[in-house]
């Protein structure tokens, strides 16, 4: 059995879409998207041109939710398919576009760099536990107006997996689209096989903003999966009970569900989030507050039952440095979204909200997301009767390390840490140098970065991506991109 | 009995009890006293309580907001009298505020608007997403001595930077002090932009605001 959490009774779940379809009939979603405003009053929303708002009955809400996509995979470049979103999969990508990177010599945040950015997409790469990349952190180093599209041309250069990534403007989203499409074997191939999913943020309360509106609708047109990430900051631009921070999320992201779908019947559409718990005394978004896990949970439990694909920021911690209070907030949201069954979770190696990469800390999560995994695979007999034969052959003897049961078994049943995680004696600690948590972090990433290896893309190939991304560089006054590490060496 | 009367006038504030506030208050005029005695004896040491109990721990946002709230109602009880009496509260200062182009994050800086306003200074708030000419026009228009600068986003702090230009360019530089706030701002980055100040939070902003305007 398949251990889960649910966050709601079904009474609770069916008052909350209720409630979150009635928000959209009163007060209405604010649409700042004049095209996104076209399509909802064509289909027989009520549009308040004036105040830009738009009434959106029930039953354009339902037709919707028949159209969206209920299922769909996330391929990896060499076109294997490696995320499924949909039903109660579990996956896990970085936490994206920190604007800081924690730099392991000072341990402060500082502007990462190209450099960094592609030692992140190495080290992703040869995490096992992390299942696909994101656009993990913005370059300090490029125009900031190409901050977006330059993390997906760094990727794309590097990754195998596929990647969560989101456009900063509506015009660097094409030059995003021109380079997928270029990576994956054209338009056709990527609505076929897509290798990417675009996050798009509504604004709380009710707010379809014309950046995100237009990335949207863009990205259902073109076949690329569309993640809703309706963010309520309860008791600030929410309500502060979580159940009716719940239902804002509900409706929001049930406006983006209409959104997409009249721009295209059958887009793929993800039901996520990245809400929190308002803090009330510092003012800031505490991604690791209990308060924050619920609404996320509940949310889940709400597109679940809707049909749909979901995804919840979580496994991230407000802590500044790799501290027992990043591992606790770390451990406590991957697990919870694990058991909640939410297909894609992003957020490892994120701290400070949502705003510190930490690639040491990408590391220790993958352990604790490497323990979820295991969690999730439950308890099964694998063997019937369960214990009686072993016991009938070896009685009272403590011999089982030598046991052949066990040689088949323990590396099914057990969850096998790498050397992040210190399980010595006290002297085979203080012998191997007396390491904390995030000193052996530091060495296992080396280790994973030494340890790729460049992947098969050919030359022509990185040539067009740098040309896409150099053309858009030079719109906004770059000359010449920053070199690639490595590949170009 | 009007000693009674401030310290229950002083407790509501405390309490986050605007309606009891203004009972108070009306009580206070029609008891016959002067409503500066009731600001200077009631409604200020009410703020300062409210401001040292969120300092120690004990009070959170809310509870800020909702004195900042019973002081304002007060106040607008308390200004015709002032007017009748041909009396005016020195205004603490006149503020201009609003979050940078480009940003649309709202919390911080209304939080830091509301402090201000319920301390005595004149506020105008210009919200957020605000051009950098719009600060430039309402500093000439208000005549402002401060002008509050809020950004989240990297990516917009820079906005910060360029409304202190653009105040120096229109010759404003030397009639405001500039401060400046948001998650990304750090006091090396307000001392880098020429900003005046920079504070942590909204109830530090506000001895950062008096401090600037001498008030402190």
């Amino acid at each position: 059995m398949r251990p889960t959490f649910r966050m709601l009774n079904e009474s609770l779940v069916e008052q909350i879409i209720a409630e979150g379809m009635a928000l959209l009939r009163e007060p209405g979603v604010r649409v700042h998207n004049e095209e996104a405003r076209r399509l909802l009053a064509e289909a027989g929303a009520d549009v308040d041109e004036a105040a830009l708002v738009a009434r959106i009955p029930e039953a354009m809400v339902l037709r919707a939710l028949e159209t969206t996509a209920r299922e769909f995979d996330l391929y990896s470049l060499d076109g294997r398919p490696v995320v499924h979103y949909g039903g109660d999969q579990v996956h896990f990508d970085p936490g994206s576009a920190a604007l800081a990177i924690l730099d392991p010599e000072t341990n402060r945040p500082r502007v990462p760099t190209t450099s960094d950015f592609v030692r992140l997409v190495k080290l992703v790469e040869q995490l096992p536990q992390i299942d696909a990349q994101s656009t993990a952190m913005v370059c300090g180093d490029v125009a900031a107006e190409i901050g977006d599209l330059y993390r997906l041309y760094l990727a794309l250069n590097f990754m195998r997996k596929p990647i969560v990534t989101g456009a900063f403007r509506i015009d660097t989203w094409s030059v995003m689209k021109e380079m997928l499409s270029a990576a994956a074997g054209g338009d056709r191939a990527l609505e076929a096989k897509p290798i990417a999913v675009f996050d798009v943020c509504p604004s709380p309360p009710l707010l379809w903003s014309d950046l995100t509106c237009q990335n949207l609708i863009d990205c259902a047109r073109a076949g690329i999966p569309a993640e809703l990430v309706s963010m309520p900051l309860a008791g600030a631009t929410a309500p502060v009970t979580l159940a009716a921070a719940v239902v804002q999320h509900a409706a929001e992201s049930l406006s983006g569900i209409v959104i997409g779908q009249l721009a295209r019947p059958g887009a793929k559409i993800v039901w996520g989030g990245s809400p929190a718990a308002f803090d009330m005394r510092e003012g800031t978004t505490p991604m690791g507050d209990v308060g924050t896990w619920m609404i996320d949970c509940a949310y889940a439990q709400v597109g679940k039952r809707l049909g749909l694909p979901t995804h919840a920021y979580l496994g991230m911690s407000d802590a500044k440095v790799l501290d027992a209070q990043c591992g606790m907030e770390s451990a406590g949201g991957t697990l919870l979204g694990a058991l909640a069954g939410v297909n894609m979770i992003s957020g490892a190696g994120m701290l400070d909200f949502e705003s510190c990469q930490s690639l040491e800390k990408l590391v220790i999560d993958a352990e604790m997301i490497g323990m979820a995994k295991r969690l999730l695979r439950g308890i099964e007999p694998r063997d019937e009767p369960i214990a009686l034969g072993l016991f009938q052959k070896l009685g009272h003897r403590a011999d089982y390390l030598a046991e052949p049961h066990t040689l088949k078994w323990f590396g099914k049943e057990l969850y096998l840490p790498s050397p992040v995680i210190e399980r010595a004696t006290t002297d085979g600690w203080l012998r191997k140098g007396a390491k904390t948590a995030g000193e052996r972090a530091a060495e296992r990433v080396n280790s994973l970065v030494a340890s790729y290896r460049p992947t098969p893309m050919s030359r022509e190939l990185r040539a067009e991506l740098r040309a896409i991304a150099t053309r858009a560089a030079r719109r906004f006054g770059m000359s010449e991109l920053p070199a690639l590490p490595d590949v170009e060496a | 009995m009007s000693t009674a009367l401030l310290e229950r006038i002083s407790a509501s504030l405390v309490e986050g009890d605007p309606d009891g506030t203004v009972a108070g208050v009306r009580d206070a005029l029609a008891a016959g006293l002067e409503p500066m005695a009731i600001i200077d004896g009631a409604l200020v040491a009410g703020m300062r309580t409210v401001g040292d109990k969120y300092a120690s721990g004990e009070y959170f946002l809310p509870n800020l907001i909702v004195s900042a709230s019973g002081m304002k109602q007060a106040m607008a009880l308390l200004e015709p009298e002032l007017k009748a009496r041909r009396q005016e509260v020195k205004s603490a200062g006149t503020v201009v505020i609003g979050t940078v182009r480009g940003d649309i994050h709202e919390i911080g800086k209304s939080l830091v608007a509301t402090m201000l306003a319920a301390n005595g200074f004149d506020v105008h708030d210009l919200g957020v997403d605000v051009p950098v000419d719009t600060f430039v026009a309402r500093v000439k228009e208000t005549g402002a001595n401060l002008v509050g600068l809020s950004a989240l986003l990297t990516t917009t702090m820079h906005g910060q930077k360029d409304v202190i230009e653009a105040l120096a360019k229109a010759g404003l530089r030397e009639q405001v002090k500039v401060m400046v706030g948001g998650a990304p701002v750090s006091r090396a980055w307000a001392d880098g932009i020429g900003a005046d100040g920079w504070a942590q939070d909204a109830v530090s902003a506000v001895d950062l605001a008096a401090r600037l305007v001498g008030r402190a």
